[in-house]
Parts: structure tokens; C-alpha cells; sequence
């Protein structure tokens, strides 16, 4: 399966590319700094095989290579979406089966409404608010994500907690749902009820029938998370001048910095597509029906 | 249920032709039903608080310019005053009074957010019932169209789309709507999917109905339950989405008193001390999208099942 996935997804790859990539090409023709005399094939293709051998261009508005630009703003956005994976992940399955285990009880409802609220308010609310709280309100963080050069882990987590719990508020919800959902579903089954009948503990049924069982879909929407999560990673960095993709791509959108937001732009779809592989891979490493099925 | 044809039982003789009265028994049901789940609504607490949240925000977006100072009335002298009697929230960068910014900011997201959603529900239903109805070749090639337009996050799309046609309300309707459709499409279509193999679909393709009519006129109605929540859910997502794109700047263009736009103006403020100009407007988008969403929440109780 694995090995389909891969076949099937680099296709996908210039398939889904070209979609955006259309829109992009023609924003190339509006300002002509480029001189788009080509068709929109051979450009695309030109520039495609350049990106593929690593040669991004120039940016005219920073005059830097792009690549330098877009592999520094790269590394820093990994960091910061790292951590608030780090955070939100575990946080949020334990929330999705504490409120599954209560189903219908205060707590379910708390974690429930209250995950799906904070998931619904936009991140840049949440970074006010946490900056006048925590940073001017108690003096706790500094009100930017930029760490001093060089700084320490510790130091480097100092700066970037604020935005990554703003980031954590916008994905907690939807993942606690899929895992309440998932777990609900998993209590329910025959499976359990069976291995409840054998006398199993219920902290081994737990762990062994219906986790395992009940994070499967989690997963899935762990990955599919992840473009909310880099929507969210630019407006975050603009909020707390975050030197990440986010940023890049946002003063390259108010710049007309074309190269930098293709190339930004392109490899945020690949991430984005390799985070769907690497929830597949996942997926089915955890699924031994998926395993049986590729054995076959 | 009396057939045509069959001799009409003793003390039926009003019961005149049989047929309309029969199609007039199923829109009674229907209609019966649509009032049970009005009925759950108007119990459903969740519901309720929304609607006045939501109610609240809809009255200050039409009569809050009559009732508040004008939004738009910059006083240079007077900048960035901390609230007081004079000026309920204080004043902005500008001198414009925030508290009338913020009940007039209502208008422009209540227009783009419900347009924008109205948008991709309807194309969003069309491409769906078509996808889920056709499948084979057609369901493919629409379904990998969508998928390219799956392939990036909704923010950056519009940020694209922003840079290309030049941040405007219209923009902004149209970038929300076509790239909310494919999510409100893959919703009906399995919907669809489902409907298409019951039999009151082939009994309409056996009696020769031509297929838009058998799509709108008969799968429509059934699916409208799934299309009635997804857009509730959709319309906070909306907000969420024109709120972050003006927030960078690609949403509504100013002098707006849109609330992610009076963010956007002074949240580089915000360390100097500056904090009404961008709490209370923020405030005002936690409000509005938790009341949309409360709503989403009463309204899909009452239409699952």
C-alpha cells in the first residue's frame, strides 16, 4: 500500500501543483518583471526543473536567493509548528477520550463546545489575547517569537510558547472531536464488549482494543490539520514577527515578490503532501487490517 | 391509501380524486416534519443563545450607524484615548471612536461571510448532486479538479487570489465561496451517494423524468438536511476566514471599520500599551463566531436524525 501511495501521490504532485500554479502563472503576465513571453507550459516547466535542481532564482525584492530566503523561513516555521504539535497532539487525544469515556457528562461538554469554540475563533484573536494577558498583563512571555541569535532551547521555547499555544487553541477542538469520536465509536464495538466479557482489566481493553482502534481516524485528521496549521503559521508570524514561512510568504504577497511566493507556495504544497503520506504510512502501520490487505 | 381505479370505500365520496390526495398526504408529511425540527430548534439551548448572539450583531450591522458617532470621523488630535465617559472603548490611531467601529464593523463581514457561504452552498450542492449522482467519468475528472483545489490551505489560496485581482469585498466573496464549494460538495455528494440507490430515484428514472428534474426535484429535498448544517458550519468558517485574510491585509480593503482590518491597524501597538484598539474588536469576531457557531450546533442536533 505503501508502495502505491507512492507511486500514485509524486503524479498527484504536478497534478495538484498545476491547479494553483495556473493562477500563479498569470499573476507572472500581470507584472511582467519576469518577461513572460512563453507559454504558461514552458514557464511552468522551466521553472519546475529549475526548483527540482534546487535554483530557485533571485528575489528582487530582498535581492537574496530565493532559496536562502524560503529554506531559513522553512527551518523556523518547523520549529514553532513542532512545538505546538508537541503540545496540542497529546493534549487533545486525552481531552477527545476523557470527554468520550464521560459521554454526556459536564466535562464531554465542556471539552466538546469549549474545544470547537476555541477552534473557531481566529488565531490572530488569540494571540491578542494571550499577548495582553501573558506578556503585558503578567509579564510572563515577550510579546515577539523572535529569540535573540543563538539563543538556548529554553530560551528559543520562552519565545515561541506564546504563538505556539495560539496555534494549539486552533487545532485543539477538531482533533479532540475525531478522537472523542473514534473512542465513542471503539467502546461501542463487539470487540470491546468481548474483551470486557473475557475479564480483561479495563486499563488493558482501554489501551490495547479501543485506543488503538479509536486513534486511526485521529491520525488521519492529525495530517489533514496540517494546512489549517500553516493558514494559521501566517498570521501567527505576522502577529508576533516570526521570521517564518508565514511571514515570507505574507511580505512577499504585499511586496509582489513573485519568485519567493512560488517557490513558498510550492513547498508548502509538498509539505502538505507529505504530510498526507506520512499519515497513510501511519495509518497503516497501526491498522492490521490495512497490513493484512497488503500482504494478500 | 386509495388508488385510482379502485372503487372508493363507503363514506370516502369526498375523498373526489385520489391522486391529489395522495401527493397532498406526502407534502403534508414533509411539512409536518420541517415543523418538528423547528420545533427542536427553538428547544435546542445551544440555538437559542446563538441566535442572540448572532441577532445582536445583525442589528448593529443595520442600525448602528444611526445610533453610534460616525465610524469613519477621524479626529488626529484626539488619538489613541484610553476609554472614558466621552468615548466608551477610547479612540483608535486615528482618532475614530472604537466603539462605533466596532458596532458598524459588524456590516461588512455579516455581507461577505453569509454571501460567500450562500456561494459555495449552492455551487457546492450543484457539484455534488452531480458528482454523487453520475459517478464513473465524470465524478473522477470533477473530483480530481477539486482535489487541486484541496491541495493548499483556504489562506493561502486567498492570499494568492488577493495578489492577482486586488484586495476587494467582491474578491473576497468570490475566493471564499468558489474554495468553500469542494468542501460543501464532498458533503452532499455522499449524501447522494447514498439517496441515489433508494427507490424513489428509480422509480422517477423509470418514469422517463429527465435527469436536472430527478437531481433538484427529487434527490434535492432529501439531502436538504445535511446542506442546511454544513452551511451553518461553513458560515463560521467564513468568518473565520474573511477575518484572517483582513487581518492580512487581503480581506476587506480599508477605511472599513471591518474588526479583523482594525486589528490588523494596531496590534504593533499593542507593546506600547495601546490595547483597546485591538481587544474590543477582537472581542467583538470571538463573539460573533462562537454565536455562528452555537447556531451550527443547535441546528445539527435538530437535523441528524
Amino acid at each position: 500500500m505503501i508502495f502505491l501511495a507512492a507511486q500514485v501521490l509524486p503524479g498527484d504532485v504536478a497534478r495538484r501543483i498545476l491547479g494553483p500554479f495556473a493562477d500563479q502563472a498569470s499573476v507572472d503576465a500581470l507584472s511582467k518583471e519576469l518577461g513572460t513571453d512563453r507559454s504558461l507550459i514552458a514557464q511552468y516547466w522551466g521553472w519546475i526543473s529549475s526548483f527540482v535542481t534546487g535554483d530557485l532564482g533571485q528575489s528582487p525584492a530582498q535581492s537574496r536567493p530565493v532559496s536562502d530566503i524560503v529554506v531559513d523561513a522553512i527551518v523556523a516555521s518547523g520549529k514553532l509548528a513542532l512545538l505546538a504539535f508537541i503540545i496540542v497532539v497529546p493534549l487533545a487525544i486525552a481531552g477527545g477520550v476523557v470527554a468520550a469515556m464521560n459521554e454526556g457528562s459536564l466535562r464531554d461538554r465542556l471539552i466538546s463546545v469549549g474545544g470547537l469554540s476555541a477552534t473557531a475563533i481566529p488565531e490572530f484573536v488569540w494571540a491578542v489575547l494571550f499577548i495582553l494577558v501573558f506578556s503585558l498583563g503578567l509579564g510572563l512571555f515577550p510579546t515577539t517569537a523572535q529569540f535573540p541569535e543563538g539563543a538556548g532551547i529554553f530560551t528559543q521555547i520562552k519565545y515561541l510558547l506564546l504563538p505556539a499555544l495560539c496555534l494549539v487553541c486552533v487545532l485543539f477542538g477538531y482533533i479532540a472531536r475525531m478522537a472523542r469520536a473514534g473512542t465513542i465509536e471503539a467502546l461501542e464495538a463487539d470487540y470491546t464488549r468481548t474483551a470486557v466479557l473475557k475479564g480483561l482489566a479495563q486499563r488493558t481493553v482501554i489501551r490495547r482494543h479501543v485506543l488503538r482502534n479509536s486513534l486511526l481516524p485521529t491520525i488521519a485528521v492529525v495530517a489533514t490539520q496540517a494546512g489549517y496549521l500553516i493558514g494559521g503559521l501566517v498570521i501567527i508570524e505576522l502577529i508576533f514577527n516570526y521570521q517564518g514561512i508565514g511571514l515570507a510568504l505574507a511580505r512577499a504577497a504585499t511586496q509582489k515578490d513573485i519568485p519567493v511566493l512560488q517557490s513558498g507556495i510550492l513547498i508548502i504544497g509538498v509539505v502538505y503532501l507529505v504530510a498526507t503520506l506520512i499519515a497513510d504510512i501511519l495509518y497503516s502501520v497501526l491498522n492490521p487490517r490495512v497490513r493484512l490487505e497488503a500482504a494478500e | 391509501m386509495s388508488v385510482p381505479g379502485q372503487p372508493a370505500p363507503a363514506g370516502a365520496t369526498e375523498i373526489g380524486t385520489a391522486s391529489p390526495a395522495v401527493v397532498g398526504a406526502r407534502s403534508d408529511d414533509s411539512r409536518v416534519a420541517t415543523k418538528e425540527r423547528l420545533a427542536l430548534l427553538m428547544r435546542s439551548k445551544s440555538f437559542l443563545a446563538g441566535a442572540v448572539v448572532v441577532g445582536f450583531f445583525v442589528l448593529c450591522a443595520i442600525f448602528g450607524e444611526l445610533i453610534v458617532k460616525d465610524p469613519l470621523a477621524s479626529d488626529p488630535i484626539n488619538d489613541l484615548i484610553a476609554p472614558s465617559a466621552d468615548s466608551w472603548l477610547g479612540t483608535d490611531k486615528l482618532g475614530r471612536d472604537v466603539f462605533s467601529r466596532v458596532i458598524v464593523g459588524a456590516r461588512d463581514i455579516l455581507i461577505v461571510a453569509p454571501l460567500a457561504t450562500i456561494l459555495a452552498t449552492v455551487l457546492g450542492t450543484a457539484l455534488g448532486l452531480i458528482t454523487g449522482y453520475f459517478r464513473g467519468v465524470v465524478d473522477d475528472v470533477l473530483s480530481r479538479i477539486i482535489e487541486a483545489f484541496l491541495a493548499l490551505p483556504v489562506i493561502i489560496m486567498g492570499l494568492l487570489v488577493a495578489v492577482a485581482l486586488g484586495p476587494s469585498k467582491t474578491t473576497l466573496i468570490l475566493t471564499i465561496g468558489i474554495l468553500f464549494a469542494p468542501l460543501i460538495s464532498r458533503t452532499v455528494r455522499a449524501a447522494v451517494l447514498t439517496e441515489r440507490e433508494l427507490e424513489y430515484v428509480s422509480a422517477a428514472r423509470l418514469r422517463n423524468e429527465r435527469t436536472p428534474y430527478i437531481l433538484f426535484g427529487e434527490i434535492l429535498p432529501n439531502v436538504m438536511g445535511p446542506i442546511i448544517v454544513e452551511f451553518t458550519v461553513r458560515l463560521g468558517y467564513a468568518i473565520f476566514t474573511a477575518a484572517g485574510l483582513s487581518f492580512l491585509g487581503f480581506g476587506i480593503p480599508a477605511p472599513s471599520p471591518d474588526w479583523g482590518l482594525q486589528v490588523s491597524e494596531h496590534y504593533s501597538l499593542i507593546s506600547g500599551g495601546f490595547w483597546w484598539p485591538v481587544l474590543f474588536p477582537s472581542l467583538a469576531i470571538a463573539a460573533l463566531v462562537i454565536g455562528v457557531n452555537l447556531i451550527a450546533d443547535g441546528v445539527a442536533s435538530a437535523f441528524e436524525r
